[in-house]
């Protein structure tokens, strides 16, 4: 077991990137008072941070990828979020297999 | 707003529960941080200690994309900053809705916010009161299963082979959609969506790295502000 001094600031720098990242939201929240039209906006946060992770493989990595989103989403619309999920993956995977 | 009215234990216990097919979809993903980065030549101590802090893997795996021999704190520190910005709007998304967490359990609770924790919690924002030991429930397997597999992975190393294969790369963009259709609210929803999409995928096409995620989440935040007039506003 190995610890490089310059590997252990570089995961120091990332650490403290991230945790100002996560600290910050709070920060935000203490000094800011939330109209109620502010909080409207804010919960459109959760769909639109979500849509813009997964816009990547959704719409730009190829056709087996688009097709199993889609597939996913339509599953999601009965089924629970383990079932819809596995779902997902399991049509990439025979996407991918036939060759989209 | 439903008052639990259950024991700290039984919230553990009923997070721990709604958390799990999360743990299952990190599982493979964290085996396949770990085996990249010992071929990038970390230590299995290494690896564990970056899971640990971190604790985040959209920064982890760019981390190792760009990885140097030294490494570089600067380069990665702030392609992590760059990668996790979008934390400060789930943060005070979240925050908003902690009411029954004390100042220092709220940020202690932040110290463990990544997008899955943070989506499930929102979830159960919107049908019950979150408790600091729900949220516990969430963040304690999901986190030891993150840096967990990350160390076996490490030690596996190339034993492990590609997860396209079986499509279980393809894990967490599953779940992200079967959450987003969580969060269908109407037309408004749909609004956001399109917005969110159409920003990302434009900015991912033209910009190098991982600006399209602050760039997606300004697009649908914008979609909502202009869709939500101000009442002040004269017509």
């Amino acid at each position: 077991m190995s610890l490089d001094f310059s590997t252990l600031a570089a995961i120091l720098a990332m650490a403290v990137a991230t945790i100002a990242t996560r600290l910050a939201g709070l920060l935000v929240l203490r000094f800011t008072v939330l109209s109620p039209r502010t909080r409207l906006i804010l919960d459109a946060i959760p769909p639109a941070v979500l849509a813009a992770v997964v816009t990547p493989t959704a719409l730009a990595t190829g056709l087996a990828e688009t097709i199993a989103c889609v597939v996913t989403a339509l599953a999601a619309l009965r089924l629970p979020m383990l079932a819809a999920a596995a779902i997902g993956v399991v049509a990439v995977a025979i996407l991918r297999h036939a060759g989209l | 707003m439903v008052e639990t009215g259950q024991t700290a234990r039984q919230d553990f216990l009923a997070g721990f529960w709604r958390m799990a097919p999360l743990i299952v979809a990190v599982m493979p993903i964290g085996l396949v941080f770990g085996a990249v980065a010992a071929g990038k030549g970390l230590s299995p101590l290494e690896v564990t200690l970056m899971s640990a802090l971190v604790f985040a893997g959209g920064s982890q795996f760019v981390a190792m994309d760009i990885w140097t021999h030294p490494a570089s704190w600067a380069g990665v520190g702030f392609a992590a900053l760059l990668v996790n910005v979008r934390h400060v709007l789930l943060s005070a998304s979240l925050g908003a809705k902690m009411k029954s967490f004390s100042g220092p359990q709220k940020v202690g609770a932040m110290l463990f916010l990544a997008d899955e924790i943070w989506a499930i919690a929102e979830l159960r924002a919107r049908e019950a009161r979150l408790t600091p030991a729900w949220y516990a429930g969430i963040v304690a397997p999901f986190y030891l299963a993150w840096v967990l597999t990350g160390l076996a992975g490490a030690l596996l190393g190339r034993l492990i082979g590609d997860p396209a294969l079986i499509g279980l790369d393809f894990a967490f963009p599953a779940v992200f959609i079967v959450l987003i259709m969580g969060f269908w609210k109407g037309r408004q929803t749909g609004l956001v969506l399109l917005a969110s999409a159409a920003s990302a995928l434009a900015i991912h096409h033209f910009v190098e790295g991982a600006w399209y995620i602050a760039a997606g989440a300004v697009g649908g935040l914008a979609a909502a502000a202009i869709s939500n007039p101000s009442r002040e506003e004269r017509p």
